[in-house]
């Protein structure tokens, strides 16, 4: 029986490339044929791309004042109109969306370093270590989490950076969370016995076979808390605790635009909208991913 | 022959109580009391197999040995070193001479690291073998478990059950160990390729000097491989004995059940099969005296309040001891079974 399954693999194997790019094919192939990712996925390649190119795409510059065109609806001329000091939406949209993108990608890499270190530690070392890390971050959780990011800039005080590490700091304890159940299940597997036996170092144990196995949650998570990131900070922005003027931020142009909703309501609305698809794209890419890495949870 | 052999692993006292916790403080309400007070020893280059139905306490054992869950008491002597007493650094140097293989071969291996990597990683862990040699070693390994060198850079998807096995057995190989426990390391297998493991189990001992610590549940599987064997009930050693001599002559009840329950291919020669009332009782709160004495038929007053201790009976060596209060008097037959109906 044994010889038949070598038999077996030999075939695989050399009709095949190694097992490791088939398993990576699949999922890629898998991600392909989910639409919810696919839109989310393009749309954010899409806001990508302006968000590098931005500078050399946008029309007008995006701090330039031009008083006599102030509050300007749409027109050929401005496609999106201009605000109440004369400056070209669009080009401040374009310049914003780097802005946006940065803080959502890094306020989401420094609470997920975190947390999932955190969660590591909490989940293999149990007892004391666990009870101490998990009330801690329930104490955070307690917070909403654009209470607790408010909380932290006006101590921090105001400005981009300061918003990126509030919003990294509400953002731990989600992934503390998962990494934590994840480790808990992995820690129970054999091979994890298996390396103890063998006299592994915790640290080796942890980061090699552990920290692989919590990956797939976490991608999912990570996808989806850059959208809670970055309505967090957009939120930061529009009251006046994130970047400072002149800076085209989103949240800061939509403060902006809400003092002449009546007579200028594109001021407002354009970076509404903005901010809205992004929040989307990276929804649906988040939730695409999640039926791909875990079937299980699917609705 | 066993008193020339050198001491290799001495367990004394050894127990392992897991708390319970309850009520909204965590408090420990009570212990599972999964390994109480138990004791043996293991002579270089014997299999001893340690037997018992399911939570008896036997994988418990072979853990705490190695200490992957740590004890609650007692003493393990390897090799003239306490192990108990070494701290996480020494314990971890230490571990190179004990190994262990795991009863899953599906979870006991690292789905996603390569057999080459599985190995060398083990080398690399324990410090065997000079770096630039680690890859001619784990080729070696490969051909000592019956795989071969083209499935070194697989992964375990690819491999069955038995071959994984084999993966497992060469990874406890790879840092040249002294004892290895062997936790069902054939249960999870079909019979066929039990067989070749077992074999393979045998010539390993034979070429590298291995000692073994088998835990099984399978009489046929403990009675092919192993020297001496230990019974255990509820977290207590039962009955110790060479193989022949627990075979051909049980001394405990309980013992005594359990190879009745051996299926005979002899149709000429029925044998009586002893059948027990009753369940395992909970280990959280073993019954008084002799823990079997609520199964036992020959169960006396005195079984069910003092504990018997670990002794050799009258009628057979000193290497054949027994934990039962009525050894003698049921051999001779001067205590009858309760028969109930």
């Amino acid at each position: 029986m044994e010889q038949l399954q070598e038999i077996d693999n030999d075939k695989i194997i050399t009709r095949n490339e190694s097992p490791r790019s088939k398993q990576r094919r699949d999922i890629v192939y898998k991600i392909l044929a989910n639409k919810s990712a696919i839109v989310g996925g393009v749309l954010i390649l899409f806001i990508l791309i302006i968000a590098i190119f931005g500078p050399l795409i946008a029309p007008y510059d995006p701090v330039a004042q031009d008083m006599v065109n102030k509050l300007q609806p749409p027109s050929s001329e401005h496609w999106l109109g201009t605000d109440h000091f004369g400056r070209d939406i669009l080009s401040r949209l374009i310049h914003g969306a780097s802005i946006t993108l940065l803080v959502g990608f890094l306020s989401v890499a420094l609470g997920a370093t975190v947390g999932v270190f955190l969660g590591i530690i909490s989940g293999y070392y149990g007892k004391r270590t666990d009870s101490i890390i998990m009330r801690f971050m329930d104490i955070l959780l307690a917070f909403p989490g654009i209470l607790l990011a408010l909380a932290i800039v006006s101590v921090l005080g105001g400005s981009l950076l300061n918003v990126i590490i509030a919003v990294a700091i509400s953002s731990i304890p989600i992934f503390a969370r998962i990494v934590r159940s994840s480790t808990l299940s992995v820690k129970k597997l054999e091979y994890i016995d298996a390396m103890r036996a063998l006299g592994a170092s915790d640290r080796r144990i942890i980061f090699k076979h552990i920290f692989p196995n919590v990956t797939s949650p976490l991608i999912v998570q990570a996808t989806l808390s850059i959208a809670t990131a970055i309505i967090s900070a957009s939120g930061l922005s529009f009251l006046g605790l994130g970047a400072q003027p002149p800076t085209p931020d989103w949240g800061a142009m939509l403060s902006d635009g809400r003092n002449f909703l009546y007579n200028a309501p594109h001021v407002a609305l354009f970076p509404g909208i903005a901010i809205v698809i992004v929040v989307v794209a990276f929804n649906l890419l988040g939730d695409g991913l999640r039926d791909v890495f875990d079937p299980k949870t699917k609705d | 022959m066993v008193d020339e052999q050198k001491m290799l692993l001495n367990v004394k006292n050894l127990k392992q109580y897991f708390p319970i916790k309850g009520g909204i403080l965590g408090r420990t309400v009570n212990y599972v009391k999964a390994v109480d007070d138990v004791s043996f020893t293991v002579y270089e280059g014997e299999t001893v197999s340690i037997v018992g139905e399911s939570g008896c306490g036997k994988s418990t054992t072979g853990r705490a040995i190695l200490r992957l869950d740590e004890p609650t008491s007692g003493n393990v002597e390897f090799d003239g070193a306490d192990l108990l007493s070494l701290n996480k650094k020494e314990m971890n140097r230490m571990r190179k001479h004990l190994q262990i293989i795991f009863q899953d071969p599906y979870a006991s291996i690292n789905p996603r690291h390569t057999v080459r990597q599985i190995l060398t990683e083990a080398m690399e862990i324990q410090n065997v073998w000079p770096k630039e040699k680690r890859d001619e070693k784990v080729i070696e390994l490969l051909e000592t478990v019956g795989l071969g060198a083209h499935q070194a850079d697989r992964f375990p998807h690819e491999f069955s059950g038995g071959q994984r096995q084999r993966i497992g057995i060469a990874r406890a190989l790879s840092v040249n160990p002294k004892l290895i426990i062997a936790d069902e390391a054939v249960s999870a297998l079909d019979v066929s390729i039990q067989a070749q493991v077992l074999n393979l189990l045998k010539k390993l001992q034979r070429e590298l000097n291995l000692t073994y610590l088998f835990i099984s549940h399978d009489l046929g599987v403990v009675r092919h491989i192993s020297d001496r064997i230990i019974v255990m009930y509820l977290g207590k050693i039962v009955e110790i004995a060479d193989k022949k001599s627990l075979f051909e002559n049980p001394k405990h009840p309980y013992t005594k059940a359990l190879l009745s329950a051996i299926p005979s291919t002899d149709v000429d020669n029925k044998k009586e099969r002893i059948l027990l009332k009753g369940d395992v009782p909970s280990p959280i709160d073993p019954p008084k005296g002799c823990r079997f004495h609520t199964r036992c038929p020959f169960a006396t007053e005195l079984c069910r309040t003092e504990v018997p201790e670990l002794r050799s009976s009258s009628d057979t060596t000193s290497d054949h001891q027994v934990a039962c209060h009525h050894a003698e008097a049921i051999e001779s037959g001067s205590l009858q079974p309760v028969v109930s109906s």
